[in-house]
């Protein structure tokens, strides 16, 4: 096991291989037992240490649990959204790279909603970046911390059966995870009606289908992706009624599952739309779980890519 | 390339761990007005190979009074001050008694005390999982060259070296067998 | 008028011999000749007639922030040109007399190429009414290419009536192939990397459905077509396909789409950002394959200049488009070349023969001979350097060829018997 991540910065799943990945999971276990029980959930692992978050796209929760994660290492953390700031005022993203490096910002979380901006961005700063979701690209942490959720449920990734399913085309949180489940062993299947999958799919480590009730039985792992209402009127699929009911998880279809199959979706979630309300309520769904382990797995790569030489 | 020479044999190092063990069960007894005083006690290790240090000490000293003694492990990692020239390295375990630390008499544990560097890791980490009632440290060698004011409880063996040399613990549960060797530089 | 005497060079890469250049045409050719004029020592280098670019952005009107016909004329002399066609999407747009004479006075004035203007099809290239192309092709500039390059002429009908209409013009319509409701938002080719990258595809039948239905039209109307940067492997199989039924179809080819794959979108630079997209490595060779055959008749640069704020940004939001005119000779060269698909002669052919037959320029493209215009340009073919973005000529720097070793430089060009470049210098 090495001691360090080969890259320094995580811009896509792609960017781990099994030691790498394996490394992340296994310092995330360790700092949440670390953590475990106690009254000061601080360590001081990153004092002195700046980080900024670059987030060009609202999402609370990602941004939210990026902050938690650096607090709770002891870094500077910045919040810098793109709405109200020279951003919006239209400043080029390379010229806010450099405003950043000349803060000495060590680290940098970005959102982005163009896909590789965070790949650019990396070209023009001396500190590392972390991807928190750009474009239709990826959004490795999601994944890390969906493979942590998989591994504390289950107990083991190699061999493990994971449905994803939903609107693969548009889904950088399917792009991840296929990528870094892949890489741990397990075995993806994606199901979506073929309007969602993207041209050029038939190059990816998975398993493809259309019929979400067939592959059911045999999953260990059901991943619901949310499916955008908005998607519809781009024809494709007819409505979100047909929708729901070809590819959406209700009890019905829940009740197909195995008994230790799990629940996991990226959230935020359209209840009734790709998930029903007593399936994402119920004792097989990891959601909440999966909020709390995302913080643990940002602590395990903000350490691992920020703690060392920086 | 010279050559290492022994210090401790795997017999010297069990023999070292009974005297330590012994000398820990007197002093669980004087600090305390009622009973052996060995409830209170908390052997934490630091990790790698305090932790399995730890772990000789309790198995001995129940075996010595049948009494058992809580062990646990700090990982002091993220509370290095090296990291930044020496680079991140894996986590190992932290695992504490789920009867916790507060208002108990810990005794750290670590093969090797050199600059005393870890072991203000193991405390600043300590003082974040609650408050015991003392703190004192065993260690199996100190080779002295302390860059901080820190001072061993229990000493298995005090062993003058210069800086340069490389003194090696090797224990079984690691390194599949016990013994100490100095090595010059 | 200047009186050049050229020794040594070896005409299509053929025998040595010496050209006597006087008063714009070609004075005489022989072994030995002699002559008190000025002496070009020209040993080993390939001598064809000047290149014709069928596919130039100079963005003035509008963008001289990016290029200017002047800078474009440089980079043109430099790489070999003689006549390049300026295409109409500026600010105002190419689509009135007005707009192409302007165009075509700065070429004048500049003096270092022909500058040929292109004509917007639709007015404003709104893809809506046709613009007044008889008053453009009977304006000073002589416009007999049409184009709303950058956009599709989409509406079938408004196609059919501009490849009608262009006949009586000796004219051609240049149309650039892309069904716009299949490429809404697209970023890269569609394939495996688009999916892996997360980039909305553009596909390769988005560039084919509409050659398809254009070389029915124009077999249908009895028209001329010319399709512009080709860039699929069925595109050359459809144009292959509509020669052989005796459609009047020609088109061209961009170096990069014979040198360059979808690969180099991997890290977002989006230097590689280009309309129509790089596409797969067999996509390269179905297009390398065509133009050796002849399917495909031209290579043209689609020199598009970029500043860089419009380039030095996230993928999706740069523009597309990538400079051309300095390097086209040396990846054609490098691709086609010395991978034996093309004699030097057939280069003359894809480069300035054919393109500027379809531009029915007079002038250009003739053959290197005694009595023809001495529109000329001399090439060491076996020079290599490394493209630096900083020493072109342009004033945009988006060069997809930046850091890469490429074979061949152009060492002069003249124009009309006149030097525009000599010693990779432009002569002003």
């Amino acid at each position: 096991m090495p001691d360090a991540l080969r890259h320094k910065h995580l811009l896509e799943a792609a960017d781990l291989d099994l030691d790498d990945a394996t490394l992340v999971l296994d310092t995330a276990a360790q700092i949440e037992s670390a953590l475990a029980g106690r009254e000061v959930k601080k360590l001081p692992t990153l004092r002195g240490r700046t980080v900024v978050n670059l987030f060009f796209e609202d999402s609370t929760r990602t941004r939210i649990s990026f902050e938690l994660a650096a607090k709770r290492l002891s870094a500077d953390v910045i919040n810098f959204s793109a709405k109200g700031s020279s951003v919006s005022k239209g400043e080029s993203l390379k010229d806010t790279a450099l405003t950043l490096e000349a803060m000495g910002a060590d680290g940098i979380v970005v959102r982005h909603s163009a896909s590789g901006a965070p790949h650019r961005l990396a070209t023009w700063v001396a500190g590392s970046v972390v991807n928190a979701g750009d474009g239709t690209h990826e959004h490795p942490t999601q994944a890390l911390l969906d493979a942590f959720t998989i591994r504390k449920r289950l107990g083991r990734l190699e061999g493990v059966r994971v449905v994803i399913t939903g609107d693969v085309l548009h889904s950088r949180v399917a792009r991840s995870n296929v990528r870094l489940l892949h890489t741990l062993g397990a075995e993806v299947t994606l199901v979506a009606p073929p309007t969602l999958l993207p041209v050029g799919i038939g190059s990816w480590p998975v398993t493809v289908s259309y019929d979400l009730d067939a592959v059911l039985p045999t999953a260990d792992v059901v991943m619901m992706l949310r499916v955008q209402a908005e998607r519809m009127n781009a024809s494709f699929f007819p409505s979100a009624r047909e929708y729901s009911r070809r590819y959406g998880l209700d009890a019905d279809r829940m009740a197909r599952l195995a008994d230790d199959a799990i629940v996991m979706h990226p959230g935020p979630m359209v209840r009734g739309m790709e998930i029903a309300a007593d399936v994402a309520d119920s004792a097989r769904s990891t959601i909440v779980e999966q909020v709390g382990n995302g913080v643990s797995v940002r602590m395990a790569v903000l350490y691992l890519l920020l703690g060392g030489n920086a | 390339m010279p050559e290492p020479q022994r210090l401790l044999t795997a017999d010297d190092v069990t023999r070292v761990v009974d005297r330590m063990a012994h000398q820990l069960i007197e002093r669980a007894a004087s600090s305390t007005t009622e009973g052996d005083g060995l409830s209170d006690l908390v052997l934490v290790g630091i990790p790698t190979r305090g932790a399995p240090l730890a772990r000789r000490l309790a198995a001995r000293i129940e075996a010595f009074t049948g009494t058992p003694v809580d062990v646990g492990t700090v990982d002091i990692t993220l509370y290095r001050d090296d990291l930044r020239t020496r680079g991140v390295r894996a986590l190992e375990e932290t695992r504490l008694p789920d009867s916790g630390v507060d208002g108990r008499l810990v005794v750290l544990v670590d093969d090797v005390l050199f600059s005393g560097r870890s072991v203000r890791a193991a405390l600043d980490g300590l003082r974040d999982v609650g408050r015991p009632r003392a703190v004192q440290l065993a260690v199996l060698v100190d080779r002295g060259h302390r860059e901080l004011p820190i001072k061993a409880d229990f000493v298995g063996k005090n062993v003058p070296t210069a800086r340069t040399q490389q003194v090696k613990v090797r224990l079984a549960e690691v390194d599949g067998e016990d013994g100490v060797t100095i090595t010059d530089a | 008028m200047t009186t050049l005497l050229i020794r040594g060079a070896r005409p299509y890469g053929e025998d040595a011999v010496d050209v006597l250049v006087k008063d714009g045409v070609v004075a005489a050719i022989g072994t030995d000749l002699s002559s008190t004029a000025e002496t070009i020592d020209a040993t080993g280098l390939v001598l064809l007639p000047g290149l014709v670019d069928l596919h130039t952005h100079l963005r003035e009107p509008g963008r001289e922030d990016t290029e200017t016909v002047l800078t474009g004329s440089r980079a043109a002399a430099l790489g070999g040109y003689t006549a390049v066609h300026a295409m109409a999407n500026t600010d105002p747009v190419a689509d009135t007399a007005g707009v192409v004479e302007q165009v075509w006075r700065l070429g004048r004035d500049a003096g270092l190429v022909d500058v040929v203007p292109v004509g917007a099809v639709t007015v404003g290239l709104a893809g809506e009414r046709l613009a007044e192309l008889g008053a453009m092709a009977d304006s000073a500039a002589r416009v007999r290419v049409f184009s709303d390059d950058g956009k599709c002429v989409a509406d079938p009908a408004l196609m059919r009536r501009a490849l009608e209409y262009t006949k009586a013009l000796d004219g051609v319509v240049a149309q650039h192939a892309e069904e716009p409701r299949l490429t809404v938002g697209a970023q890269m080719h569609e394939g495996d990397r688009s999916a892996r990258l997360g980039l909305t595809g553009w596909p390769a039948v988005a560039e084919e459905a509409i050659i398809a239905r254009d070389v029915l039209l124009a077999e249908h109307v009895g028209a001329r077509l010319h399709v512009c940067h080709v860039s699929t492997a069925g595109s050359v199989e459809l144009i292959r396909w509509a020669k052989s039924r005796g459609v009047q179809v020609t088109a061209e080819v961009t170096p990069h789409h014979l040198l360059l794959t979808d690969a180099c979108a991997e890290g977002y630079d989006a230097t590689f950002k280009v309309n129509p997209p790089l596409r797969t490595a067999e996509d390269v060779a179905a297009l390398r394959a065509g133009l050796a055959d002849g399917t495909i008749d031209a290579v043209a640069t689609d020199h598009a200049p970029h500043a860089a704020e419009d380039k030095e940004v996230e993928w999706a939001q740069a523009r597309p488009g990538m400079l051309g005119l300095e390097q086209a000779l040396s990846v054609v060269v490098g691709t086609m070349v010395e991978t034996g698909l093309l004699t030097w002669r057939e280069v003359a052919d894809r480069m300035s023969v054919r393109p500027a037959a379809i531009g029915r320029l007079a002038g250009h493209g003739r053959p290197v001979a005694v009595g023809e215009p001495a529109n000329l340009v001399l090439v060491d073919p076996g020079a290599r350097s490394v493209v630096d973005p900083a020493a072109l000529a342009s004033k945009s720097r988006n060069s997809p060829y930046a850091g890469r070793e490429l074979p061949a430089r152009v060492v002069h060009t003249l124009l009309r018997g006149e030097l525009s470049v000599r010693d990779g210098k432009v002569q002003e």
